[in-house]
Parts: structure tokens; C-alpha cells; sequence
């Protein structure tokens, strides 16, 4: 096993002992998977991009190259361009071998795949997850129901904007104990 | 055999590409020229989450407009990239029509400008998502999700105008009253337009504008608003004849690359 310091976030593969890279697909499959699951959102760093359902999937093709699909939660997000980047300097840093990251826009991304443990991660960071599945999004413009407050659980809250610190955020508050909260959209 | 056979055939297929290429554009430029007029009122707005709001349609529209423009320059086939088709077209090359260029005017006209292309960029990419073209479909099927909070936001917003205040609802009336000549463009069926549709490209215009009429008389109802009279409408920024107005969006956008080109940071 190589020891690594906890603060040793040096990107430099060489400062590192060599590791054997797997060589096997199912080696390399997982050691992607791996890769990934530790690349946080540059927005809200609690949370990871397969939390998020933004990893599409991971394959291997007959020449050898991982094809990796990354979706973009929204099509003008900047951080979409961040995402992608840290993605292949994780994958390039794990030692994952010749790789290909593939925009996938169809089907469109949706917050019904955040995973469970990415809305416990939202919860906990003071983001109200998506409280309904995107399948009912028509109705978001026949005005929405109140969010519950995160903090005080308090069902008596109102929207102050549709758009928050990033696109896939609307900015509440609420009436009871006067915070304000944000909540991730469904889309 | 006709030995031209080969030859037309080929022709026919730059010609649809070149079609295709036009009408990619003049879905693109619609969002870009929208989402850089938005961008003006970056740290203008009349509050800072009005500020945050447009800010963020904006990078929406930036976002569908990079996708379609990126699409248009393959199809077109000739190596051009979305940089050098939002950077280094001018103003009779672009596609949108002209309601896009309309200037902020007010908070109230933004809005109203907002309301009516929201509204009919809903009704088309909701349509869209079933293409013959596969990746139009896939970008509408992304973009309609994203529209939906576009409309969402501005439609809120003319509520609260319309049915506001006297002082409100006169101005986003006349900022209606102003703007709604520009919206027959959007459904005059041309050319270009029933081509797409015959291919299953794109949906009939007609079908857009019913669709795109309902909604709109249930939002200015809720706002108290009078929807005015359709005009006979003269100009055509789909076929790149533009408004002045463009020459000053083109100019603040370009001024960059074209002054240093290629430049990148």
C-alpha cells in the first residue's frame, strides 16, 4: 500500500510512488469509477458529479479507450467546462489509461438522478433537494408550493428568486425562523 | 443509368445541408442575440435578484446557442467552430428574428420581450423533441426543460406588472403594445421553414402559433393586459435584414475577437 499524506493533493503523477495501473477491463472500469465518484461539483463541493448523476457511463472500447459520457445539468452552466476538466485530470491522475470523455445530451440530464446519497449531501450542505420528480415539472408554471425549510422544517416559506447562486437553484426564505435557503430545481 | 446522376445527387445534398445550416442558425442566433441582450443588464437590474435571474437566462440561451451553432458549423461542413460563427458573421448573416435585437428598453419591455419568446421557444422545442434530426431533438429536448423556468420567471413578472400598479401596467402595456408587431415574424412560414417541416426537421409554424396564442392570452389575462391587433409585418431577420439595433448588439459582442483574433483566456 502506498502511504499518502492526508494534505497531498499534488497533481503531479510522478512525486507519487508508481502504482501498477490495472490492466484488465473490469480493473480499469473500476478504478474509473473510482476516479470519478472523488471529483466534486465546483459548485457545491459536498457534493460529487456521480452523486449528481452526471456520469452517464463508463465503457470500454474494443481498442482499448475508455469512452466516458458526462451530461451537463444545464447547457450554460459554467461549470460544465470545469466538470469536464477535473474529470480528466482525475481520471489522467488515477492512471486510468487512453480515455475519451463524450458530451451526452439525449436523454437530457434530470435531477430525478441525483442519487439518494446526493440528497442527503444536499440536505446536509443546507440545499433542499428536488422535492418532486421532474415528470411534474409542467405544472411549475401554474406557481409553485412552498418548499420546507431545511433549517426549522417549517412549511410557511416563499420563493425571493427563481434563479439562485447557479442555474440549477432557486434562492427561498423562510417566514418562521427568517433564513434564507436555496433549493435545487427539478428539471 | 444518367451518368449526372452521382453529381446532382451530391448537389442536392449541399443544398439540403445548406438548408439545414440556415435553419440551425436562425434558431442559435434567436438565443444568442436574446441571451446578449439579457446580459446587458448585468448589474443594472432593478435588484439583485433580478440581476442574478436575467443573468441566468441568459446563460442558458448562451448555452443553447453554443450547442446549435457548434451543430451548424458541421453541417455546414467547412471547419468553422461556434467561435468564429457567433464572432465573425456580420449583420446580414444572422438568422434571428428581429424581436431578439429589440433593446431592454425598461425592466417592464425586457420582460415582455422575454414573455414572448419564452413562450414560443417552449411551444417549438416542445415539438422539436421528436425531430427527424436527431441531435435538434436532443438539444431541444435539453433546452425545453431549461425554457420552462425562462417562462416560468417571466411570466411571473408580468403578472406582477400587468397587475400591479398604474404606473406598471401602463408600461408593460405599451412595451406590448410596441413590441408585439415584431412577433409575426416568428410564424411567417417561408421557404426555408416549410422545408424543415416537410422533413420532419422541424414542426409547422402554424402549430407553434396556436399553441404559442393560447398560452399567451392566459398570461396577459392573469396580467390584465390587452393583446393587440396583428399587423402586416416588412422585415426579415430570418433572412438576415435586420434592425439597426443589431449593428450595436454585433459590436459590443465581436469587438473582442475581432479586434484580437483568436484571442482565448
Amino acid at each position: 500500500m502506498n502511504s499518502v499524506r492526508a494534505d497531498d493533493r499534488d497533481p503531479v503523477p510522478a512525486a507519487r510512488a508508481p502504482t501498477p495501473a490495472p490492466t484488465d477491463a473490469e480493473g480499469r472500469l473500476s478504478l474509473a469509477w473510482r476516479a470519478l465518484a472523488a471529483v466534486e461539483d465546483p459548485e457545491i463541493p459536498a457534493l460529487g458529479i456521480v452523486d449528481l448523476g452526471l456520469i452517464r457511463f463508463v465503457t470500454l472500447e474494443p481498442d482499448g479507450t475508455l469512452e466516458v459520457g458526462l451530461s451537463p445539468t444545464y447547457v450554460g452552466c459554467p461549470a460544465t467546462e470545469v466538470i469536464r476538466r477535473s474529470v480528466e485530470h482525475a481520471l489522467r491522475n488515477a492512471g486510468a489509461g487512453a480515455f475519451v470523455v463524450t458530451q451526452v445530451l439525449s436523454p437530457a440530464w434530470t435531477s430525478d438522478w441525483i442519487t439518494p446519497d446526493g440528497r442527503r449531501k444536499l440536505e446536509s450542505y443546507g440545499i433542499v433537494p428536488p422535492e418532486r420528480p421532474a415528470a411534474s415539472m409542467r405544472d411549475i408554471l401554474r406557481r409553485a408550493r412552498p418548499v420546507g425549510c431545511p433549517r426549522c422544517r417549517s412549511a410557511d416559506t416563499e420563493c425571493i428568486s427563481e434563479f439562485g447562486s447557479t442555474p440549477c437553484k432557486a434562492l427561498h426564505r423562510c417566514r418562521a425562523c427568517l433564513e434564507p435557503f436555496e433549493y435545487f430545481k427539478c428539471i | 443509368m444518367n451518368a449526372l446522376a452521382p453529381a446532382v445527387r451530391g448537389q442536392e445534398s449541399n443544398t439540403d445541408a445548406q438548408a439545414l445550416f440556415r435553419y440551425v442558425l436562425r434558431l442559435g442566433d434567436l438565443s444568442l442575440v436574446l441571451g446578449q441582450r439579457l446580459g446587458e443588464w448585468v448589474g443594472h437590474s432593478p435588484a439583485l435578484e433580478e440581476d442574478l435571474g436575467l443573468a441566468n437566462v441568459a446563460l442558458d440561451l448562451v448555452g443553447q446557442a453554443r450547442l446549435l451553432l457548434t451543430y451548424a458549423g458541421e453541417v455546414e461542413g467547412r471547419g468553422r467552430g461556434e467561435d468564429e460563427i457567433a464572432f465573425l458573421r456580420e449583420h446580414g448573416e444572422y438568422l434571428n428574428a428581429i424581436l431578439a435585437e429589440q433593446p431592454n428598453g425598461d425592466f417592464g419591455q425586457t420582460i415582455v420581450r422575454q414573455v414572448l419568446i419564452d413562450a414560443f421557444q417552449l411551444e417549438l422545442y416542445q415539438r422539436m423533441t421528436g425531430s427527424a434530426d436527431e441531435r435538434l431533438a436532443a438539444i431541444a429536448a435539453k433546452s425545453v426543460k431549461e425554457v420552462l423556468y425562462h417562462l416560468r420567471y417571466s411570466s411571473g413578472w408580468l403578472v406582477r406588472l400587468g397587475d400591479g400598479t398604474e404606473e406598471s401596467h401602463a408600461r408593460v402595456q405599451s412595451a406590448l403594445d410596441a413590441l408585439w408587431p415584431y412577433t409575426v415574424e416568428l410564424f411567417a412560414e417561408d421557404e426555408l421553414d416549410r422545408t424543415m417541416a416537410d422533413r420532419g426537421v422541424a414542426p409547422r409554424l402554424s402549430d407553434v402559433q396556436a399553441a404559442w396564442l393560447r398560452r399567451i392570452d392566459e398570461i396577459l389575462a392573469e396580467a390584465t393586459l390587452r393583446r393587440p391587433t396583428d399587423r402586416a409585418h416588412s422585415w426579415h431577420g430570418k433572412r438576415g435584414q435586420h434592425s439597426e439595433h443589431l449593428g450595436y448588439v454585433l459590436a459590443e459582442m465581436q469587438h473582442l475577437q475581432r479586434s484580437y483574433p483568436g484571442a482565448r483566456w
